[in-house]
């Protein structure tokens, strides 16, 4: 009886163990190789045949295609600088300038990465529709309401995600956080 | 206790391999996978133009809006395959990935330097048996080497503002692919 409760015990303890760090790996992001910038993460390799087997897996589970490396790279922000969680009920601030690149994209997601709807219908900005300041770096907020400027809209929802893609560009597998790949910064200004 | 405790040790080492075994055999079992998705959509060896996402409808998550898109689901199984892709004025990429989706090449129109990215899809095999002389190498075309029999090819053109989607989309839909026999006939 001891016996039979004993491996009992330690089989739910496995299978509790096991399946929640698999959860945990896919909801969290647990590939290898990330690159950290500020409030952005991106993981190069995951575009490439060398992605690991938590890559592998996330691109599975997920059902998307990432992109490919000689494409371009994708950066994710589920927080602001300060690690605070993207809120669509709150005014947020991207400013900055970006790595070099022939194109980018900004683009809003729910947690699912399905588009957010609203009601002008804007999904995401382009390097080009974006308004610069004189000196090349730019401002988008990200609000529930209108505001002057860029403005991306978060449909009110709770969390979000927002995904920058630059597009030919030489941010990859090499790069290390510094000076040539400055992103911009990601600042939660005002919640209701 | 030292019992119990020795068991929630080992109950957690088993644990261990439970999580590295779920992670490695997942993409083997995954049924909502990319490849998946777009098999009932996209018939085999040609483009198909994918919609626009929207909030409501969209083939894959994390679709980038900016882009029309276009997936060649591709068998090697019966030969090579050719891949022409007319340019957008912006920004036109092909990106090849293998059947669970792990991108194994890309290359965008600045890397193709024309006014289209032609370029011949082969598995490693059909590129040792291919003739020294046959007038595909001589005529320079690119050579892609598929890791797998079957695949996707996404084909994307940026549309830096909405207003240039029909664009894109022309781009997109002027692209072909198809098995390399098949179109030396039709020339």
């Amino acid at each position: 009886m001891r016996l039979l409760l004993g491996t009992l015990f330690a089989l739910v303890v496995a299978a509790a163990v096991g399946l929640g760090a698999t959860y945990f790996a896919l909801t969290r992001g647990a590939a290898f190789g990330a690159l950290r910038i500020g409030a952005w993460t991106a993981w190069p390799k995951t575009g490439t045949v060398d992605a690991d087997p938590y890559a592998q897996a996330e691109i599975a589970r997920t059902g998307r295609l990432p992109v490919a490396l000689g494409d371009g790279v994708m950066f994710v922000a589920r927080a602001d600088d300060g690690g605070k969680r993207l809120d669509g009920r709150c005014e947020v601030a991207i400013t900055g300038v970006t790595p070099a690149a022939r194109f980018w994209t900004l683009t809003l997601y729910n947690p699912a990465g399905e588009l957010v709807p609203n009601s002008i219908n804007r999904y995401d900005f382009t390097s080009q529709e974006i308004v610069r300041r004189g000196d090349g770096s730019f401002e988008i907020v990200v609000a529930p309401r209108a505001t002057p400027g860029n403005w991306l809209p978060t449909g009110g929802v709770e969390r979000y995600t927002l995904a920058l893609r630059f597009y030919d560009t030489a941010v990859g597998v090499a790069t290390k956080e510094g000076r040539e790949v400055p992103m911009p910064a990601v600042k939660t200004r005002s919640c209701p | 206790m030292i019992r119990w405790l020795l068991l929630l040790l080992g109950g957690a080492l088993l644990g261990g391999i439970v999580h590295l075994a779920t992670i490695i055999i997942l993409p083997r079992t995954a049924t909502q996978d990319a490849y998946s998705r777009l098999t009932p959509i996209a018939p085999i060896n040609s483009v198909t133009e994918l919609p626009e996402p929207t909030p409501e409808k969209a083939v894959m998550p994390l679709m980038d809006p900016a882009f029309a898109s276009a997936i060649c689901r591709y068998d090697l199984s019966q030969g090579p395959m050719k891949l022409t892709v007319p340019i957008s004025l912006a920004y036109t990429s092909v990106s090849f990935y293998t059947d669970r989706d792990i991108a194994y090449y890309a290359i965008n129109d600045r890397s193709a330097g024309r006014r289209a990215i032609e370029l011949d899809l082969m598995t490693a095999d059909q590129h040792s048996e291919m003739p020294e002389d046959e007038d595909i190498t001589a005529a320079d075309r690119l050579i892609v080497e598929s890791p797998t029999l079957t695949g996707l090819i996404a084909i994307h053109a940026l549309a830096p503002n909405p207003g240039l989607m029909p664009m894109a989309q022309r781009a997109v839909n002027g692209a072909r692919c198809q098995r390399t026999d098949v179109a030396k006939d039709s020339d």
